[in-house]
């Protein structure tokens, strides 16, 4: 194993160094560094040239830019990274670091929530192989694959950001948009839930009598503008998560994996009393802190009353507890949303990372990033969403067509049994390794994302870079994504010897 | 057996069981067909896939026929360069909703997808952004197809230091991420020439890595059957065991990619050409189209989605394209049958319980 490691890494190091060579060669010859100012009527054009020259060494013969270039970005290795500096005379390491922070906020939140969903989706497209609901999302995986990403993005600043801003200025709904709503909620709900035409036809008029009233309540309350939840709603929500988290996992009858769940719940409601005045006025640390709490806890509950089930117990019981911790942290949020709205009026941002001279607590600052974030991570996570739950899909296809799931079934397992523990969790092997692809990708992908949202991130470091001729950035983005498409690589092939014990390296 | 196939028609006649099975056998096996039969058959049976096929046809030739296309005239009056007086704030002429719906009835009039700001006819551009979209899909679909084949081909053929060295390459291009090295690329190639081929040559040199791999894998297992080991004791070249025996084998793998390829290769321009590093001005495209007119999203809102919608089209009719060979060309292919259908959470439906 070991062997196999440090031979890989041999040849992704010598990989990368030729690849870095290629690169910086062909982006000292892709124009002209000094275009612009040989254009300008400034008058002390000549000393800018100068200067710009000395900044970026332009008197050296290409292989010294190189060979500078190369002793300082192999100092990274010892910790003292020296990327040169940009056009403009800035040391790159430093804006590399800020570029890379915001970057990775896009694209850590945009991966996990596209790997969840999409691995959800693909799965229940998969056991239900063609039909009406596998048709629309096979439809929808192909649009998302087809839509060019700026146009995408164009068109979700128009008319989910503005318009959303727009409306909540004054939120109506009338009662023919509400029940046209409700009837929309009730075909996709019964398409997802499925089951027998009855239980289809009740979920469908229970959500199309339902959903109109919820939302004429919530604009009585005046929800969207004060929105309010309260332990009472938390707790139902938990308890629910925590049931059916034990019905898809073991079934409602292990008691010992129901009673760890149902306990977890009562500390939600335990810690949501106690923690409240810390939580008014927060720190990232507590949050944290209490994330921890939030694992340790349930996990320690599950494996002292799981017995033989203590595996299934500690993770039913750790998705309960994170999930209420989440709930109670969400709790927090609406009580800082009409102060927020006070100092941001129309929330959803399209451009930018953060909003400049933000006044407020911890809590609208969190909000302030949040609402920033939220519209290029809706389109990054929609796209690789689609790969993510076509790939889950095939694969599941793949496994289930195989000889042990079919002994399985006729030994009288039961279908859940069959498709979660034998079926699923071999068809994971696979997209753990195109998981770790994906995140090394996106992170050089998301440049077209960041242009359009604003983002001053890696992508937008690359693109202007490049548009100035200037090798430093484009350098330093790519010694950051070259190095992530390498590691994630190995670390690739490492889970899939770990995983799967059929390979051996 | 000659009789049983006569008594096709009149099974009852037949006296024993084993006779039975063989009727069916054999009308089982009545019509041989061909593997190229047998594919063409599953896929004109694949409805998205024809349906796409036709959406493609239908946007090919009118792209290509409107405006005309080098020395042939089109039908269409207006050309994408001269610009015109702007009529009704150059609003869309085009109208498909019926007067019985609240609309204006069915027409097409002057300008069908509108005006530009300076009055060229819009359906004209966007026709001509069209063509030359078509012309960088297909051509960087042929090259880095045809790179991939045979890159691929060789690697897995002679595996040993061919195969390193050629994998090395390939890991190359895989480490540096696509969109930088093609707009890297792309720009170098608009600084020296700005012309659209140059820039599809280009976007197919660094595209192929991904059916190279998928074909050496191919090679990999081909090259160990008996049948090529038959072609080399009979003295055939490497050359024709290779072109000849391997690559008409790997035929499935390889169109399919190159229709992805293609579909691909659209989007990777109108990125390009959003960034600034693609397709340029005197030129036209799809995608330049639509980042020269994103700041016209609230005002003149037909100039961004023409050509937006237009790249879906295509995009999305190429991609139901390839899945429809896709499917075609897998043996394991079988009818459609309905899985048993599980419920919510996976809990076993009403039925299932006993």
């Amino acid at each position: 194993m070991w062997k196999f490691i440090a031979k890989r890494l041999g040849s992704a190091l010598a990989v990368l160094f030729a690849a870095s060579l290629l690169l910086y060669v062909l982006v000292i010859n892709s124009g002209d560094p000094l275009k612009d100012l040989r254009e300008s009527n400034a008058d002390n054009r000549e000393y800018l040239m100068a200067q710009r020259v000395e900044y970026m060494n332009l008197d050296a013969p290409w292989y010294g830019r190189y060979w500078d270039w190369l002793t300082g970005a192999s100092k990274c290795l010892i910790g003292q990274c020296d990327l040169g500096r940009n056009i403009n005379g800035v040391e790159v390491s430093g804006l590399l670091a800020n570029a890379a922070s915001s970057t990775l906020r896009l694209v850590v939140l945009a991966t996990v929530i596209a790997a969840v969903l999409g691995i959800a989706i693909g799965v229940l497209t998969a056991i239900r192989q063609y039909s009406g609901l596998d048709y629309i999302v096979t439809f929808l995986t192909f649009l998302f694959f087809s839509l060019p990403v700026f146009w995408a993005a164009v068109l979700l600043k128009e008319y989910l950001a503005i318009s959303y801003n727009d409306w909540l200025a004054d939120p109506q709904i009338s009662v023919g948009t509400s029940i046209a709503i409700g009837i929309v909620v009730g075909l996709v709900l019964q398409m997802f839930l499925g089951g027998s035409l009855k239980r289809r036809g009740i979920t469908f008029f229970a959500s199309a009598v339902f959903v109109p009233l919820v939302l004429q309540y919530s604009l009585w309350l005046n929800f969207y503008r004060y929105p309010q939840m309260g332990p009472a709603i938390i707790i139902v929500l938990t308890a629910l998560l925590a049931l059916s988290a034990t019905a898809m996992s073991v079934g409602l009858k292990e008691k010992r994996v129901l009673y760890p769940a149902l306990i977890t719940v009562v500390l939600v409601l335990a810690m949501y009393y106690a923690t409240f005045y810390m939580l008014l006025e927060p720190n990232g640390w507590i949050l944290f802190f209490g994330l921890v709490l939030a694992v340790v806890i349930p996990a320690a509950i599950g494996r002292f009353m799981g017995g033989r089930l203590r595996k299934a117990a500690m993770s039913v019981s750790i998705i309960t507890g994170v999930a209420g911790a989440a709930l109670t942290i969400i709790d927090h949020l609406f009580r800082a949303w009409p102060r927020f709205l006070d100092v941001k009026g129309r929330p959803i941002a399209t451009i930018g990372s953060s909003t400049a001279n933000l006044e407020g607590g911890f809590w609208d600052h969190f909000l302030d990033n949040g609402t920033q974030l939220l519209m290029p991570t809706i389109l990054l996570a929609v796209i690789s969403l689609a790969s993510y739950s076509r790939y889950t899909r095939s694969s599941m296809l793949e496994v289930q067509r195989q000889d042990y799931i079919r002994t399985a079934r006729s030994k009288g397992l039961s279908e859940r049994t069959v498709i979660f523990r034998h079926a699923f969790r071999n068809a994971m092997i696979p997209i753990a390794t195109i998981a770790a692809f994906d995140f090394a990708g996106l992170i050089g992908g998301a440049v077209i994302t960041e242009r359009v949202f604003g983002w001053k991130g890696m992508g937008e470091m690359f693109a202007t870079g490049l548009d100035h001729v200037d090798p430093a950035p484009v350098m330093a983005f790519f010694l950051v994504t070259g190095t992530a498409a390498i590691l994630f690589n190995l670390l690739a092939d490492i889970v899939y010897a770990l995983l799967d014990p059929r390979i051996r390296v | 057996m000659s009789t049983t196939n006569n008594n096709l028609n009149e099974p009852q006649n037949l006296s024993s069981v084993a006779e039975v099975e063989d009727a069916k056998l054999a009308q089982i096996h009545e019509k041989p067909k061909s593997q190229g039969r047998i594919v063409f058959d599953r896929f004109v049976s694949h409805k998205p896939a024809m349906i796409s096929t036709i959406v493609l046809i239908v946007i090919t030739v009118f792209a290509f026929s409107s405006i005309g296309w080098g020395p042939f005239p089109g039908w269409w009056g207006q050309n994408y360069y001269h610009a015109g007086a702007v009529v009704d704030g150059g609003k869309p002429t085009l109208s498909l909703v019926p007067t019985w719906l609240g609309g204006e009835g069915f027409r097409i009039g002057e300008h069908p997808f509108g005006q530009d700001s300076v009055g060229k006819d819009y359906f004209a551009l966007v026709m001509n952004g069209t063509q030359k979209s078509i012309i960088i899909g297909v051509v960087v679909g042929l090259v880095a197809t045809v790179l991939g084949t045979v890159i691929g081909a060789v690697s897995g053929y002679f595996r040993g230091w061919v195969d390193e060295i050629l994998m090395r390459i390939t890991d190359l291009f895989i480490v540096i991420p696509l969109l930088v090295l093609a707009a890297v690329l792309g720009k170098m190639a608009g600084a020296s020439t700005g012309s659209i081929i140059t820039l599809a040559l280009v976007l197919g040199l660094v595209t192929w890595t991904g059916l190279a791999r998928l074909v050496r894998g191919e090679i990999l297992s081909l090259r160990e059957r008996e049948y090529v080991a038959a072609a080399q004791a009979m003295g055939s070249k490497t050359s024709r065991v290779i072109f000849k025996h391997l690559i008409p084998n790997t035929m499935g793998v390889i169109i399919v990619n190159a229709t992805f390829a293609i579909a691909g290769a659209i989007l990777l321009e109108s990125s390009l050409s959003y960034l600034g590093f693609g397709v340029k001005a005197p030129e036209s495209s799809l995608g330049l189209l639509i980042s020269q007119y994103q700041n016209a999203f609230t005002t003149r809102p037909w100039l961004f989605w023409w050509p937006g919608m237009i790249i879906v089209a295509i995009a999305l009719s190429v991609n139901f394209l390839g899945d429809g060979l896709r499917d075609a060309f897998d043996p394991r292919q079988v009818g459609k049958k309905r899985r048993r259908r599980a419920g919510m959470f996976a809990l076993p439906t009403r039925k299932e319980k006993p």
